[in-house]
């Protein structure tokens, strides 16, 4: 029997704070974590000239070396003292490297028992046929998981560095926005001939992750490329209209989540020694190798919408 | 100096690329030109974990015809590491450019000399 929650029941559900998150109408930091407001610091407006001479003096007052003897000792001695730190480096590196077995050599430390069971028996656990696709994201799939987190958390931190308070948007960053587009006819041609092939060639990449060279990161990356181009040929106007900061969350932290829970359950299945349901498929198809497809594909969104959202950032600090 | 210094010289080359990239980052004063320095090291790195997975006359691990020996494939382990590394390096390099971009947006350069000489007179 289903009901109908009167409002403030909904009010209080799980999912209620998470659509207010995913749409930014609520802070969930506010009142639970001090913040502590930031020294104000006063910025007296200043014309170019003075400026470049403040400049000049900062520069002659830092690299002053014909008058401040102690200066040029240190900036000598600190030279002398890094390159051959640097030599020293590179002899006891080298010294090393000529005591390593030869490149090429199959008895050696590395080529173990380890490289050996991945090889010999990879096809049959994971169902891959690419063997480091296999083991990447099957035999050591937390540390891909973890990868994943890395570029996401990078991602957040690019976000809170470098987004511009809309209220105070210069007048660069406002310009940057009202000419575009550019209008360049060769690149939009260009651009309207190479994106889909790009995209095309991203998501081949991404899809047969586990039967040829490739997988979620490159082929994440291509797609991301093919953004980038588009947004430079055509402007935010139209990559706005698919690509907003809530589509970078909403993708993101469904992939990742798919990723944990599909993970979860093959972990939890193979410490406990319980049939897993997901068959591994015919070796070599494209629907096979169990988990491994949708892993892929979650990784490459994350890394297509990582790449795009370091470019916007770096553009202008907006989406 | 050991005997197989010939035989190990695209190793020998990604220990100067790190001694480069080493250089780099204690003798520039740019900032962006550090993060170039600490860039040729991680790709010196990956050189030599390229390196050390390649063996003479087989193959990608990629299982075509069936052959499952391991006398028939290079070793898989040092791919992943180097794609953990990649990942790794491209989310360091965005989050030091873009501290570097708040950087100069409020002392207006790249100079560590000038942004610390600036930093204590601020009395940080």
């Amino acid at each position: 029997m289903s009901r109908l929650k009167t409002k403030e029941e909904y009010e209080k559900t799980i999912g209620f704070k998470f659509r207010r998150w995913l749409y930014g109408e609520e802070d969930p930091y506010i009142n639970k974590v001090e913040m502590v407001k930031q020294h104000h610091r006063h910025v007296e407006e200043k014309t170019i000239t003075e400026r470049m001479h403040e400049k000049q003096m900062h520069r002659e007052y830092t690299y002053d070396v014909n008058r401040n003897k102690v200066l040029k000792t240190y900036s000598m001695l600190y030279r002398i003292a890094s390159v051959v730190f640097v030599i020293l480096i590179a002899a006891l590196l080298v010294y090393n490297v000529s005591w390593l077995p030869k490149t090429g050599a199959a008895e050696k430390a590395v080529n173990n028992e380890v490289p050996q069971r991945y090889i010999e028996n990879g096809l049959q656990e994971t169902g891959a046929v690419n063997i480091v696709t296999g083991m990447i994201l099957d035999y050591r799939a937390f540390d891909t998981l973890g990868e994943s987190h890395v570029l996401f958390i990078a991602t957040i931190t690019v976000l809170i560095l470098l987004r511009n308070n809309k209220k105070k948007a210069t007048i660069a960053q406002i310009s940057d926005r009202r000419f575009e587009p550019k209008n360049d006819s060769i690149l939009q041609l260009g651009a309207k001939i190479l994106v889909p092939v790009i995209f095309v060639f991203g998501i081949y990449v991404v899809l047969n992750g586990h039967i040829s060279p490739g997988g979620g990161f490159s082929g994440g990356a291509i797609i991301g490329a093919g953004l980038i181009l588009y947004v430079s040929a055509f402007g935010f106007e139209k990559t706005e209209k698919f690509f907003t900061e809530r589509t970078y969350k909403v993708i993101s932290f469904a992939a990742l989540a798919t990723y944990c829970i599909a993970k979860s359950y093959s972990f939890y299945t193979g410490a406990n020694h319980i049939h897993s349901i997901i068959p591994l498929g015919q070796p070599g198809a494209i629907l096979s190798s169990g988990l491994i497809l949708i892993l892929n594909i979650c990784v490459g969104m994350v890394v297509a919408c990582t790449m795009y959202t370091f470019y916007v950032m770096f553009r202008k600090g907006d989406f | 100096m050991g005997p197989n210094l010939i035989a190990n010289y695209g190793e020998a080359i990604a220990m100067i690329m790190f001694a480069i990239g080493m250089g780099n980052l204690l003798l520039q004063k740019n900032l962006i030109k550090k993060i170039i320095g600490l860039n040729i090291m991680d790709s010196s790195v990956y050189l030599f974990l390229a390196l050390k997975g390649y063996i003479t006359g087989r193959k990608v691990p990629i299982v075509v015809d069936g052959i499952q020996e391991v006398t028939a494939y290079i070793n898989p382990i040092p791919a992943g590491l180097v794609l953990t590394g990649i990942v790794v390096s491209v989310s360091v390099s965005a989050l030091m450019l873009s501290l570097t971009i708040r950087l100069y947006k409020r002392y207006h350069t790249l100079d560590l000399d000038e942004i610390s000489l600036r930093l204590r007179q601020e009395g940080l």
